[in-house]
């Protein structure tokens, strides 16, 4: 097999005569490409303009995140999750404290399990902001809807940045809690907010979903099917656009989301098309709960007192918590052998597993499509690599 | 979700021959596992997968993880004749646990809504290449994951449709996640090393065993 | 700007009459109109886009046309961890780049391998094998941290001569402007720095 694993087709796919004798061209599509999803390659062989067969390569961005897990403490390990999917700290800092917390068996307090889900919630607005306007930058649009997405996400990075004194890196869980406390102030604040963020979406809505080059260059593109979705773990708004209705804030149950109403949408054909509705409706839903959340947060500790936090030991065993990011299921297996350090750190990354039917979806398509396609996916490389 | 033992009998009846283990979980989390073993362990996924009342057709996270040679002490209460008298006295008897490699699946239902059903296969020995069957057939999902515990354990996964490195360059020739790699020594330039960074930058430094480590730095030397 | 006294030049400014010489000319143009090359390798990359997006303007100094091809870039801000398996695609882009050609190191992880240094895949610094001119430090640094970066650079550029000893590098014919690239051995990139471009200080320490 060749580094690059692709292998000669001998007869071109049924429905698909070729008239004229060729060879593939193999085409390597980044590292370094224009469109922004990090130092991410393809390797693709393209009969003129037709994916023929396509292989991701990555690892470019490889850091040994679990080598440092294992060397580091457990808190220790809390600012690198910050850098594993680098739009979404706020979530990756919660699984691995949910992780933990099954390791450990810990409880949280009612106002830091609050905090946990408005911050969760505002995570989420800003990153599917950020997938819409991006993927629009992918299609040509030039980073126009960038700008507007961005505009949304700097307002949420201020709270972000009040809170907990940085605008990406957050750092802010802990085991058993959050690290710092709101003030009604800040509260107010994301309450102005989410009270403004409907508008935004109604205007971006209009503007990108209801465009006439997206819907022809995203509708039928890019189909997936529930049972390949399914054996091949795909998690996330990717899953439901293809019609299964799993939601881990639904069927796990964590934190306090039983207690909010929120509805889970879910797309009929599982085309790239509906993967932008899911993340567009999914604010909408998200803005529900945060208009739930804000008013209902009691007040109390955020933190729970009796966890150690210097020479911090959980028992002996293993644990795996999972969360709904917004990329997918986030999860932590972490095995404990009782000493600081973790015997084993484990991440599961949405975004690694959701590529696993890259080359499904792309075959048949032109290569333009693959761009739209690719963006569709919502990849972060922080996360494929760690 | 049926208990562990439930699930094992199903699973036993079904695939003759299949031995299944529960190894408890100590800790809080009450998530303990089957151990499989290896040449059942595919007709056991595939039951797994299908049964009408399990249907685990999730495969959620597929981890490797390396286990060095062990010694456990343990304390057993022996009667011994202790001047004259017979007594209960605690002894400890060390076991030698030999090192192997081990990949963890959790699985998940997303019919049922229900989970995790943690499975366990362990290789025989931890040399290179150590061989597993993949579960890649029954859980597509698995691809990438077991490329990655290829790449970075070396376990060798038989039946897996694309065995190659991911993660690291194809010209990589260790395993970086094992326990007993040893990078490679890149620390000629530390301006503040301090702790595990000091023991590695001394190569590169002529050694001042009165001042490194030292609470005194000053950046004007005289 | 020899030969001519300030006083002299503000009055004759006053007059409607500007007076001024070809490196400042040709400077000038060079710094206010960079064209920096779009590469981003992790997080700062997002920081990057943030500084470029409307709150934290770059088109205002210049750097607005941001080119995907280094054939037509002249700025190169490694924006990210580098890693060993993508530092030889740095390397050669690089040396794709025309002269003159600047390069800022962007956060901890490009500067020295940053937080994650223990790595066996992490390179320890992009100026292990390319010259670079300005450092900026921070995890990540805030976007007006690279805007403080890219006036250090247009400062930098204003300073270089065109004529005499101590002229621009990239004037001289014997200094490179492609350095070689490095290639994947089997535990590590061979050679693992260049020895031509990473010089670094030893540190003195006394008691």
């Amino acid at each position: 097999m060749s580094a690059t694993g692709l292998q000669e087709l001998e007869q071109p796919p049924p429905g698909m005569s070729s008239r004229l004798e060729g060879e593939l061209l193999e085409v390597s599509m980044g590292p370094q490409h224009p469109s922004t999803h990090g130092v991410f390659r393809m390797n693709v062989a393209l009969d003129g303009e037709i994916v023929r067969k396509l292989k991701p390569v990555f690892g470019y961005l490889h850091r040994n995140h679990e080598k440092i897990g294992e060397n580091a403490s457990y808190l220790g390990s809390m600012p690198y999750t910050d850098r594993l999917d680098y739009f979404c700290s706020m979530t990756n800092n919660w699984a691995y404290a949910l992780s933990v917390e099954k390791l450990a068996g810990i409880e949280v307090p009612e106002r830091a399990e609050y905090l946990r889900i408005i911050l969760a919630e505002l995570t989420r607005l800003q990153n599917h902001a950020s997938l819409l306007g991006f993927l629009l930058s992918d299609m040509g649009a030039w980073g126009t809807p960038l700008m507007y997405a961005f505009r949304e996400r700097e307002k949420i990075l201020d709270l972000f940045e009040s809170l907990s004194g940085s605008r990406m890196m957050c750092d802010y869980m802990r085991f058993g809690g959050c690290r710092v406390d709101a003030s009604a102030e800040w509260l107010a604040r994301a309450q102005q907010i989410v009270d403004r963020f409907p508008r935004f979406l109604d205007e971006f809505e209009e503007l990108i979903l209801q465009n006439e080059i997206v819907i022809s260059r995203t509708q039928n593109v890019g189909k997936l099917s529930a049972e390949l979705a399914i054996s091949a773990g795909i998690t996330g708004p990717m899953l439901r656009a293809s019609g299964v209705n799993y939601d881990i804030r639904k069927v796990d149950r964590y934190g306090f989301y039983p207690r909010f109403k929120f509805r889970i949408p879910l797309g009929d054909h599982g085309d790239t098309y509906d993967r932008l509705m899911m993340r567009a409706l999914e604010m909408r839903e998200s803005i529900e709960i945060l208009k739930q959340a804000l008013p209902q947060i009691p007040d109390g500790p955020i933190v729970n007192p009796k966890v150690k936090v210097r020479a911090f030991r959980p028992p002996v065993g293993e644990a795996y918590g999972r969360i709904e990011a917004p990329k997918g299921e986030l999860g932590f297996y972490l095995i404990s052998d009782g000493g600081p350090n973790p015997y084993r750190y484990r991440v599961r990354p949405p975004s690694f597993i959701n590529l696993t039917i890259l080359e499904d979806l792309c075959l048949g398509h032109t290569v333009a499509d693959v761009m739209v396609i690719l963006g569709s996916v919502d990849i972060v490389m922080g996360e494929v690599d760690r | 979700m049926e208990t562990l033992e439930q699930i094992k009998n199903r699973a036993e009846l079904a695939v003759p021959g299949a031995r299944i283990e529960v190894i408890a979980n100590p800790g809080p989390s009450k998530q303990s596992s089957f151990l499989l073993d290896n040449e059942h362990a595919v007709a056991v996924a595939k039951f797994l997968r299908d049964h009408p009342v399990l249907r685990f057709d999730f495969c959620s996270n597929v981890t490797a993880v390396d286990w060095l040679d062990r010694t456990i002490k343990k304390t057993v209460k022996v009667k011994q004749v202790v001047d004259g008298i017979e007594k209960e006295v605690d002894q400890i008897t060390e076991e030698k646990i030999p090192g192997y490699l081990e990949v963890v699946y959790h699985l998940y239902s997303i019919k049922h809504k229900d989970g995790p059903l943690v499975i366990r296969m362990r290789t025989a020995n931890r040399m290179a290449g150590a061989p597993l069957p993949s579960l890649t057939p029954i859980w597509r999902s698995a691809e990438f994951q077991e490329r990655e515990a290829f790449d970075l354990y070396g376990i060798e996964f038989d039946g897996h449709p694309d065995l190659r490195r991911i993660l690291m360059w194809d010209e990589f020739t260790d395993h970086p996640m094992r326990k007993d790699y040893r990078e490679p020594d890149d620390y000629d330039w530390e301006p503040t090393p301090h702790d595990a960074v000091l023991e590695k930058a001394k190569k590169h430094y002529p050694s001042r065993p009165e001042l490194d480590g030292a609470e005194k730095i000053t950046a004007n030397p005289q | 700007m020899s030969g001519i006294d300030d006083g002299l030049r503000s009055e004759l400014q006053r007059q409607g009459i500007w007076v001024t010489s070809m490196q400042e000319l040709y400077n000038w143009g060079r710094k206010n109109s960079i064209w920096p090359l779009q590469f981003g390798l992790a997080c700062c990359a997002i920081e990057m886009i943030a500084t470029a997006a409307s709150r934290y303007d770059l088109a205002r100094f210049g750097g607005e046309v941001f080119r995907p091809s280094p054939r037509q870039a002249d700025l190169m801000i490694v924006a990210g961890t580098v890693t060993k398996k993508m530092a030889p695609q740095i390397v050669r882009l690089y040396n794709q780049m025309p002269d003159p050609k600047y390069v800022i190191s962007m956060g901890a992880c490009a500067i020295s391998g940053g937080p994650f240094k223990q790595g066996y895949n992490v390179l320890k610094g992009i100026d292990r094998y390319i010259p670079v001119d300005v450092y900026i430090p921070g995890c990540p640094p805030r976007p007006e941290a690279l805007l403080h970066a890219f006036m250090e650079l247009q400062r930098k550029i204003d300073s270089q001569k065109l004529g005499g000893a101590d002229k621009a590098a990239f004037l001289k014919p014997e200094q490179p402007s492609e350095f070689p690239v490095p290639a994947f051995g089997e535990h590590d990139l061979v050679p693992s720095a260049n020895p031509s471009v990473f010089r670094p200080p030893m540190i003195e320490r006394q008691g």
